[in-house]
């Protein structure tokens, strides 16, 4: 095969939302990604497990171009991230094409990262409004209707700081969706949770995998991923290291770095 | 057994009357050494208040207000437009206008304002003609000393303006243009209506306090002749040797301008500080 035919086949290949090849990425002379090789399916709930300083984080900011890679093939959806195609080369992307494949990608942040001077309502209807144009009485409606299925239509007017950790994840979760994005992207959504929290948040996430939504989801909670999850990537040292149905990689780890992360997480 | 209930009911605690007492002491002793110094100041000094009180209302004077007004609103609005100009410069990730934009703040923050302002008035001196696009003029037809002071205020509150500028942008959190970014807004639509709102009301407090310093701050243009408030009170001083008389009425007016200022400041923190109402009604119009 030639080089372009293998990029016709990544290209084409529309089942899978998330597609990558040998991603890696450098800080400097510091390689965080060595060479991640991972599928994410159309209606898939991917887990990405590892130790702190592994590089999920990273990873999940290389798929939504808030960080450039080195090497290797990132494609979502019908594109190569941080690409475009002249129809004779490819070339860095443009920030207006970046920003349009941005909203198509939802990113729910571990910070919450709720803009502080909008409403509840505000917030989760702001990519609607400032991006996609739409007129702002049928964004509203849309936005209370995903308000209200996070369970927080009775919070439409609350502000950011009059909100509960929990209930402004939900927020941004609702937020995250309004765009009706391809692939939803989590980063450790509940680890900067009261415990009594972190459940009404995975209560909604799990709402999300029901409806056949696209996650991809960098957590912690190993019970959750256990539950929910269709895959498990185990990430160490910048590699995809163990890979497989929860049942095996959580249960039945072959790989001794996935054991070892198990039992010390538990 | 004690009746708990009854307890509760005598139960007092009982005032102490020491500290009181020493508040009251001081408080005296305070008010005796302002009293001294107003009677040394005002009561025994030969101060005509008389003619304080004529030339506090003279046109002149007036007119002296009126340039000082306009030299700190010319100055603070051309501050904010430079300081803006520079602080983007500072935060963009290009080198060679950081450089600038460093250097600028490094010379005109590094040598006093006095040392510009007359440097300015005498621009003419080794640069006598200014040669752009073709037109050539002569400078000293340009450099009054109003407009010498402008340049000297202007430039250098710039300076300050693109520090307090750049503070409230870096002040807020990196999160926040990710989260702008993460919904599809370019790089500029993202500084521009998710981190600049946010970033005002960190540099409002602060730019007004740098308005009413450069309020004052005016004064020194009086050195070039420029007629402002002390320009103005300075030149009747040295017609009429009413040195101290019309020290008194300059700063008056400063004091009356400071207070006005101040207090519109002070609105204006209020109006920022309702957390709830925030900057809503414009996000409102944006939305
Ligand atoms: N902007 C940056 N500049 C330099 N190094 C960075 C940067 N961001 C992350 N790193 C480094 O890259 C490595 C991976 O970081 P990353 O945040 O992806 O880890 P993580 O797996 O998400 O960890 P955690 O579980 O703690 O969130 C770490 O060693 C980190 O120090
Ligand atoms: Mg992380």
């Amino acid at each position: 095969m030639t080089m372009q035919e293998t990029v016709d086949v990544s290209r084409n290949d529309l089942d899978n939302i998330v597609r990558v090849r040998n991603l890696r990425k450098s800080y400097g002379d510091l390689e965080v990604l060595k060479g991640i090789t991972l599928n994410v399916r159309k209606g898939e709930a991917a887990f990405i497990i590892g130790a702190s300083g592994s590089g999920k984080s990273t990873f999940l900011r290389c798929v939504n171009s808030l960080e450039t890679y080195q090497g290797g093939e990132l494609w979502v959806e019908d594109y190569l991230v941080g690409a475009e195609w002249t129809g004779k080369r490819w070339v860095e992307a443009r920030a207006a094409t970046t920003a349009s494949r941005r909203s198509r990608i939802g990113m729910v942040f571990q910070r919450f990262n709720l803009f502080p001077h909008m409403t509840a309502l505000e917030n989760v209807i702001s990519g609607l409004v400032m991006v996609h144009g739409v007129e702002t009485t049928q964004a509203r409606k849309r936005g209370m209707e995903l308000l209200d299925k996070v369970g927080l239509a009775d919070r439409a007017e609350s502000y950011p700081a009059r909100l509960s950790g929990g209930q402004q994840q939900r927020v941004a979760i609702a937020r995250a969706l309004a765009a009706n994005p391809s692939v939803i992207l989590f980063d450790e959504p509940t680890s900067a949770l009261d415990p009594e929290l972190v459940g009404e948040v995975l209560s909604v996430m799990r709402q999300l995998i029901r409806d056949g939504m696209t996650m991809l989801v960098v957590t912690h909670e190993i019970t959750f991923a256990e539950e929910v999850g269709d895959t498990v990537y185990f990430i160490d040292k910048g590699v995809v290291a163990e890979a497989g149905a929860p049942a095996d990689v959580i249960r039945n780890p072959t790989n001794a770095r996935t054991a070892e992360f198990l039992a010390r997480i538990r | 057994m004690i009746n708990v209930d009854q307890q509760a009911k005598d139960l007092r605690i009982h005032r102490r009357s020491g500290p009181r007492i020493a508040n009251a002491i001081i408080a005296v002793i305070a008010l005796l050494i302002v009293g001294i110094a107003v009677k040394v100041f005002i009561g025994a000094g030969q101060i005509r208040w008389d003619i304080v009180w004529e030339y506090f209302w003279s046109p002149a004077v007036f007119s002296g207000v009126g340039i000082t007004l306009m030299l700190t609103l010319i100055s603070l609005v051309g501050s904010i437009i430079l300081g803006t100009v520079l602080a983007a410069m500072m935060i963009s990730g290009n080198p060679v206008l950081k450089l600038i934009a460093s250097s600028y703040i490094w010379f005109f923050r590094g040598t006093p304002l006095l040392v510009q302002i007359v440097f300015w008035f005498n621009l003419g001196l080794f640069l006598p003609t200014i040669d752009l696009f073709g037109a050539s003029v002569n400078t000293n037809t340009i450099i009054t000393p109003l407009t010498a002071a402008l340049l000297g205020l202007l430039l250098n509150v710039s300076a300050f303006m693109c520090e307090v500028i750049r503070g409230g942008l870096i002040s807020v959190d990196q999160g926040q243009t990710e989260a702008a970014l993460s919904i599809g807004l370019t790089p500029n639509k993202a500084l521009l209506r998710i981190v600049l709102p946010q970033a005002i009301r960190v540099i409002l407090p602060t730019a007004g306090n740098l308005a009413i310093d450069l309020l004052k701050t005016t004064s020194l243009v009086y050195v070039i002749g420029t007629r402002e408030i002390m320009g103005t009170t300075q030149s009747i001083a040295a017609q009429t040797f009413y040195v101290i008389e019309t020290l008194v009425v300059a700063s008056l007016w400063y004091l009356v301008l400071v207070t006005i200022s101040s207090f519109l400041q002070s609105r204006l923190e209020n109006y920022l500080a309702r957390s709830d109402i925030r900057t809503t009604s414009k996000i409102r119009k944006v939305i």
